[in-house]
């Protein structure tokens, strides 16, 4: 399959920012949020924010699993780590993440079992190579990751496998967007959409947004081009005063998604209502096994209670970098307490957090000064 | 907040596929796109394809970029001339 | 299949046997022959570089070498990065009870041949063995000196603005090698580490052009991103480099994609950045071009009088990207 040589790559850059520039007016202030860690981390990568026209600006919204991942989740999965006969299985996004009073890292030095994995398969080798251990894999992820552990979920069930458990918390992004824009919080003038995520759901689950809300958006591919060919659509939309879901990531993305991933996803888990680090409760947006595969359900199988009350860190405020509502500068903490190395929250601690993404790519002083 | 690549299908034994990146070969599950031929070009996630590329489509995409250059560097052509 | 056992660190008639059955078969030179409690020889007057390293890698074999080929090339290129012609190595063994003969004897060739291509010779030596699961098979420490010409300084000090950065080849080729192999990657026979002694390459640079370069450091762990932060800071300029001159192979790209890694802060280990006068900058690349392992070598960047301490890189799309030491290691990611 051909990609784009650097030297195309430049040029339709500067075609596209061509582009963007004449349709928007000087002086116009455009907050567009992206919601998807990866393009958060490929905004960065490619300097995106110092080519785009002042007055452009993109807010970086609840996109990185980890991030919107509860305390109390955290705690939960240490208590489990924290077992002689657990092994954890885990992607390694979340080594770092804090819990109340500790971290599958610190964890991992006082001797408990955990294993990072690649691909969540490896669950079922993990579970016939220790049959004595009780293998608990960290369920955690939005559209794409869940839909791959359903499939391994049913690995699991059909395998008649008996110590491998998982531990759920999945998130489901349509309902975040909802709640975001019912909360009226901050100005969103449109939405670039998770490629990967809609690779699963198709396009039909965002059209609430501009039908309902009048709100431009588009589905958009990882590349810095493929980014900045999303905003040139968002700007068109505007420009012609017609909103849709605008999708510049056909060769993946289906208008109705991937419909075996989305029946597999219907038969292994039921939807309820979840709780999003620093934002709270929102309403139908995640996901619990279903009845027919609870005996997976390591909450069900292997009750614990946790013995000491899960604390949100002192002073972060996670939760607002997350709405959009502060840049990750605007916090007290960061780079002053909080930092990659000793964080505080867990937007710190995600490769795709934005803080960690504001502190790595040089915005720890406040703001990327570079003179040329 | 989901990296995923795209790889060749260069096996196929019922639900596994063996993928070809440029560097690498790895197993990978075909469980959620059962219609996967070899010779097809997948989106993997996490050890799973996730979907079947369109290869119409990705080229599209590519020949409208290409197409975008061209128009600019017409524009830009323009410009020197005048200079 | 025989394999090492306890007993062959006792000092007794067992370690004997191991001496002679390996060490001897490998290594032979008349500083090392007397077998004596350390290596005797003389010098010239004169700046002396000595330096030392200790090799874990896991697993000890790879794609294109194995932990000897990393204990030899990695002491000699630290010499290397001081300026030093190096000389002499001890190496220093530390044994897995149950490794077997045949990986010994593996691994104890290649850094014969290795110490046969760099010129130098391994002198001094000891051999410890530990029980089973205290070591991943083998743990080797090497130590080396080496002299350095007179009319050569190397070191952060010397690197001032308006310096040009080359860098000798492509990045991440090691780290993709050694760690690619987990997470059942098959690797393609292309990936391999890059890791060769640098000495010959460097003395043709110095003897050539040596007052005017002002640094030399290998991209080894940390990577190129992290050792390019270090020189920042240390010899308090800006540096400057653009995407599109650093040379990623594609296998190495389509590995980083598939785990979610930065070739950035990939370990090198046949690789150096070299600071120098823009006077000499077309000779040395000229000069680098000429040896297998400088073919791909680039003018990547240079130094500033401007953004002190930092490192920036321009984008293939034209933005402009901070560039900060490595953090935590990288693990493979979903997101």
């Amino acid at each position: 399959m051909k990609k784009l040589t650097l030297q195309e790559k430049q040029q339709t850059a500067e075609a596209l920012l061509h582009r963007i520039k004449d349709l928007h007016t000087e002086g116009e202030n455009i907050r567009l949020m992206e919601v998807c860690g990866t393009h958060t981390v490929a905004i960065f990568r490619e300097g995106l924010r110092q080519v785009l026209p002042k007055g452009i600006e993109l807010v970086s919204g609840p996109g990185c699993p980890v991030c919107v991942t509860d305390q109390v989740y955290m705690d939960k999965a240490l208590a489990y780590a924290e077992m002689d006969d657990v092994i954890i299985a885990t992607f390694g996004d979340m080594l770092k993440v804090p819990g109340s009073y500790s971290s599958l890292t610190e964890a991992q030095t006082k001797g408990a079992h955990i294993h990072v994995i690649y691909t969540p398969l490896e669950v079922l080798t993990l579970g016939k190579q220790y049959p004595h251990k009780k293998i608990v894999f960290l369920a955690i992820g939005f559209e794409t990751t869940i839909a791959v552990i359903g499939a391994t979920v049913k690995a699991v069930a059909e395998a008649g496998l008996r110590n491998v458990f998982f531990l759920v918390s999945h998130k489901l992004v349509p309902p975040a967007l909802r709640a975001l824009l019912d909360r009226q919080v901050g100005q969103i003038d449109g939405f670039i959409l998770p490629g990967h995520v809609s690779v699963i759901i198709g396009e039909q689950p965002y059209a609430f947004l501009p039908m309902e809300y009048a709100i431009p958006s588009c589905i958009a591919g990882f590349d810095g081009v493929e980014v900045l060919s999303a905003v040139l659509n968002i700007l068109e939309q505007r420009h012609r005063g017609r909103f849709e879901v605008g999708n510049t990531y056909h060769s993946v993305v289906m208008q109705e998604g991937n419909l075996v991933a989305q029946q597999l996803m219907d038969e292994v888990y039921d939807i309820c209502d979840d709780t999003w680090r620093g934002i709270g409760v929102i309403p139908n947006s995640g996901l619990k096994l279903s009845e027919a595969y609870a005996h997976l359900d390591v909450e069900k199988m292997i009750p614990i209670t946790l013995d000491k009350p899960s604390l949100d860190p002192k002073g972060c405020q996670c939760g607002r970098v997350l709405q959009g509502l502060i840049k990750p500068n605007e916090c007290p903490l960061f780079g002053k307490a909080c930092t990659p190395d000793h964080a505080i929250g867990a937007c710190m601690v995600s490769v795709e957090g934005s803080c960690a993404a504001w502190y790595k790519y040089g915005y720890a002083s406040g703001g990327l000064s570079w003179e040329e | 907040m989901c990296l995923a690549v795209p790889a060749q299908l260069i096996a196929k034994n019922d639900a596994i596929g063996t993928i070809e990146l440029t560097g690498a070969t790895r197993d990978c599950s075909l469980l959620l796109v059962p219609d996967a031929k070899v010779g097809d070009w997948l989106l993997v996630h996490a050890g799973f394809a996730v979907q079947i590329v369109d290869e119409e489509e990705a080229k599209a995409t590519l020949d409208a970029f290409r197409e975008l250059e061209e128009l600019e560097e017409a524009y830009f052509a323009g410009k020197t001339t005048n200079s | 299949m025989e394999r090492i056992r306890l007993v062959h660190g006792n000092g007794g008639r067992f370690s004997h046997e191991l001496t002679e059955r390996f060490i001897l078969k490998y290594f032979t030179n008349d500083l090392l022959a007397p077998l004596h409690d350390g290596a005797q020889f003389s010098v010239s007057a004169g700046r002396m570089a000595f330096s030392t390293d200790s090799y874990v890698v896991q697993p000890p074999f790879f794609p294109g070498g194995n932990i000897g080929k990393l204990a030899v090339c990695g002491t000699v290129n630290d010499l290397v990065m001081n300026g030093a012609i190096p000389q002499y190595l001890s190496c220093s063994l530390i044994l897995e009870e149950g490794l077997p003969f045949d990986e010994l004897d593996d691994i104890l060739a290649t850094m014969r041949d290795m110490a046969e291509q760099a010129n130098i010779q391994i002198v001094t030596g000891d051999t410890k063995v530990v029980k089973k699961g205290e070591v991943d098979k083998i743990y080797i420490n090497t130590a080396g000196v080496g002299m350095i010409p007179e009319n050569i300084h190397i070191g952060p000090s010397y690197v001032k603005p308006n310096m040009d950065i080359i860098l000798s080849g492509s990045i991440g080729d090691h780290s993709i090698a050694v760690m690619g192999q987990r997470f059942g990657l098959e690797l393609s026979e292309n990936i391999k580490t890059d890791c060769a002694p640098l000495n010959h390459m460097i003395q043709a640079v110095l003897s050539k052009v040596g007052p005017q370069v002002a640094l030399l450091r290998d991209p080894t762990r940390g990577g190129l991103g992290t050792v390019l932060k270090e020189i920042a800071d240390q010899s308090q300029v800006g540096i400057k480099i653009h995407q599109s001159k650093l040379i990623i192979h594609d296998e190495v790209q389509s590995v980083c994609d598939i785990l979610g890694y930065d070739p950035l802060y990939l370990a090198n280990e046949g690789k150096v950045v070299l600071i120098v006068e823009p006077s000499v900058t077309d000779e040395v690349l000229n000069i680098l071009h000429s040896f297998p392992e400088g073919r791909e070598a680039s003018h990547i960047g240079s130094t500033l009088d401007k953004n002190l301490g930092k490192v920036g890189m321009q984008t293939s799309i034209g933005g402009m990207r901070l560039i900060d030491l490595l953090g935590e290691d990288q693990v493979p990611r979903i997101c």
